[in-house]
């Protein structure tokens, strides 16, 4: 397991004992203050978006979804940054980033619609301000470097009402020529942008050590803007550094990497397997520094949380799920010849042309058996 | 005994392992190829048994793949690229068209790039965007390289050894909704040239030219039409750049009526090539105009409709009875 610990800005420990303040590579140090409340809120989060995914493993190993990408192990990384956001940052996530969707408000039925087949996951980007997954590795940090540009150039860095933009992305992904570019990009024209890297430690089957020589972090050196690690499993330490680099971004001073180093704990996606590469006593030793448990340990040990609270979350959660699933299982499936739809915003005589003889062919066959 | 029944899936990776075993000088680069055998299995237990030098774990980047490629082959190694989906190949296209493609012409021949890159393409398996797609077309389009296309396990077998062997370089398109189907593959048979189209099936009434995925979907609607009496000549391309004609035109001469079959949209793709070729050649033969049988003109749909979108037996069938109503 590649590990560094002495860069890892950790504001929770694994055993759930609070840091006080710890100070990041990049020479800021990082600390939070939150209100009992807050605390219960990131932990209610944790677990919510924990069952929801859960919920769409099952559905998927029922055949409901073609696919599921879990975020299981993730989620301290997503709700961290997720609620470091303000409503006007903008997001571009990949297609992990259900935990991240769900502190953003947007319905949990969007992402499973894209794995269930439905639809491509069409939310709108305008109004949750957060685009839609990003299935091209990498592309999606270019795309936040330009949205980052246009912030910069209305004018809404430096002031009260500044703006930011975060890409997420893995750690294979920093092996693309994309998310280099986005880099640089970012760094000339000191681009409002978060580069929120989930380094889980594996790209489907390829570990860390094939994407990368130097820790991740330390990369954006090179292109001239800070690097920071954060403990991506302490969702205290991931909220307090992306706040950090979103207000760093938004005051005019440019981009961050921050590399959240996590794990995943299940396979890349279900129809992966990760027995085929990965040691079973790795994904052992990573269960101890699980982000939800120790959330509930420091909750328990500070008399934050009772466990009255604690079953009513799990209740709550999964209430949730089990709604989700009635949705999911009623999404209908879309019209055929809703194909056509969309490809251009005023239609084309091509398309026009082809859509007739498909809906007079299909009408063809009515009547008949078929 | 030469003769085995392996899905194509294996016959491509038994192909692989033999070419690896021929000449050392084969290498295979790309994505998970290594302990998790790609993601499709094409590659599994090769690293085990050649080494992490011949079967190598690239970083997740296809630019890199490709021009890293192009570097092995100045180098003297025969360069196998897999893209892990076709949807995934555009990072790498500007090094396919700009450089691989050009640089045998660029050196007046003193360079040659013996790569092939191999690209599971098509749709069927339902799954999500940029998962699906028919790129055939762009690379067709492009001189200097060729594209090639399997339909079967025995043709897996032998033509994923002849793009090896090859000096040029070829894009080897697989069926990947194919993957799992099996067939007779004999290591011993006399192989067609890997550029030649073959007579899947003979007939008198319609050429139905096709290729890859599409060429079972155009047996299965031949099977279906012999119960109505009529027989349709199947003709699997294999090869998409060059193409090789000159089996369908001796077909169009002898049937009089031709459909062509793919899953790529039908704007500006091989149908309407194919379909302007047979008319030059076939004008007096031809009894109606070639039809196509394709995807529609829009981005690959979502896996609920896909079904819809492929051609199915069902179109070919209806596209062979039009040639009948002129
Ligand atoms: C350009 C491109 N190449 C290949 C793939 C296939 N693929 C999907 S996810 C993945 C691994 C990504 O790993 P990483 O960036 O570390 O993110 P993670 O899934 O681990 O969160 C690969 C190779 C893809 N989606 N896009």
């Amino acid at each position: 397991m590649a590990r560094d610990d002495d860069t890892l800005v950790q504001l929770l420990t694994p055993d759930g004992e609070r840091v006080d303040r710890a100070v990041g590579p990049d020479g800021v140090e990082y600390s939070v203050d939150l209100t009992d409340d807050e605390y219960r809120g990131f932990y209610r989060d944790l677990v919510t978006v924990r069952r929801l995914d859960a919920e769409a493993t099952a559905l998927q190993r029922q055949g409901e979804l073609g696919i599921w990408a879990s975020l299981l192990g993730q989620e301290a990384a997503q709700v961290g940054s997720g609620r470091a956001l303000r409503p006007k940052d903008m997001v571009f996530p990949t297609y992990r980033e259900h935990g991240v969707l769900y502190c953003r408000g947007i319905d949990p039925i969007m992402p499973l619609s894209l794995f269930r087949g439905v639809d491509q996951g069409a939310w709108d980007p305008h109004e949750t301000r957060c685009g839609m997954y990003t299935i091209v590795i990498g592309a999606q940090t270019l795309h936040a470097t330009g949205y980052a540009m246009g912030i910069t150039m209305d004018g809404k860095v430096g002031g009260d009402d500044g703006e930011a933009a975060i890409a997420y992305f893995g750690d294979g992904a920093t092996s693309q020529g994309d998310v280099n570019e986005a880099f640089i990009w970012s760094a000339v024209y000191t681009a409002p942008v978060v580069f929120f890297c989930q380094n889980n430690q594996y790209a489907i089957s390829e570990p860390i050590e094939r994407q990368t020589r130097v820790p991740l972090y330390q990369r954006a050196a090179g292109f001239g803007f800070p690097g920071v690690r954060v403990d991506g499993n302490d969702v205290l330490a991931s909220y307090a550094v992306t706040r950090h680099a979103l207000d760093h971004a938004r005051s005019g001073q440019g981009p961050t990497l921050i590399e959240a180093f996590t794990y995943r704990m299940g396979a890349h996606t279900t129809s992966d397997d990760p027995s085929r590469y990965r040691p079973p006593a790795e994904a052992e030793a990573w269960r101890s520094r699980d982000p939800i448990a120790r959330l509930a340990a420091f909750l328990r040990k500070q008399q934050i949380a009772d466990d009255s609270f604690f079953a009513e979350v799990d209740e709550q959660a999964k209430a949730e799920a089990v709604h989700l699933r009635e949705r999911v299982l009623a999404i209908p499936d879309p019209a055929p010849d809703s194909i056509f739809e969309n490809v251009y915003p005023h239609g084309s005589p091509l398309l026009d042309g082809e859509r007739a003889r498909f809906n007079a062919y299909r009408q063809s066959f009515e009547g008949s058996a078929h | 005994m030469a003769t085995e029944v392996l899905t194509l899936g294996k016959a491509l990776n038994t192909g692989l392992r033999r070419a690896l075993d021929r000449d050392p000088k084969v290498v295979i680069m790309g994505e998970d190829v290594g302990k998790l055998g790609g993601v499709f299995r094409i590659t599994d237990g090769l690293q085990k048994d050649f080494g992490e030098n011949r079967v190598i774990d690239t970083p997740l980047a296809e630019s890199g793949i490709i021009g890293t490629a192009v570097g092995l082959a100045l180098r003297g190694y025969r360069p196998v690229c897999e893209i892990q989906f076709d949807g995934f190949v555009y990072p790498a296209y500007d090094q396919i068209v700009s450089q691989v493609a050009k640089m045998h012409y660029r050196s007046r021949g003193m360079v040659r790039l013996p790569i092939v890159i191999r690209i599971p393409f098509g749709g069927g398996i339902g799954a999500v965007e940029h998962h699906s797609e028919s790129p055939e077309a762009y690379f067709a389009h492009t001189p200097g390289l060729k594209v090639v296309t399997c339909s079967n396990p025995a043709d897996g077998h032998t033509m994923i050894q002849q793009a090896i062997a090859s000096d040029d370089p070829i894009v080897f398109l697989e069926p990947k909704r194919r993957y799992w189907e099996k067939g007779e593959v004999d290591a011993e048979a006399e192989a067609y040239p890997l550029h030649s189209a073959r007579v899947a099936r003979p007939g008198t009434d319609v050429t139905v030219v096709a290729y890859g995925p599409m060429v079972r979907t155009a047996l299965d609607a031949a099977t279906a039409a012999a119960e109505d009496g009529r027989e349709l000549e199947v003709i699997d391309l294999r090869s998409l750049s060059p193409l090789d004609l000159g089996p369908v035109h001796e077909s169009v001469r002898r049937t009089g009526r031709c459909v062509v079959v793919h899953e790529a949209p039908s704007n500006v793709g091989l149908g309407a090539e194919i379909a302007a070729r047979v008319t030059e050649e076939c004008f007096y033969s031809l009894e109606s105009p070639v039809l196509r049988v394709t995807g529609f003109n829009t981005p690959y749909p979502a896996a609920r409709v896909e079904e819809e979108y492929l051609p199915d037996l069902d179109r070919v069938l209806d596209a062979v009875d039009r040639t009948y109503g002129w």
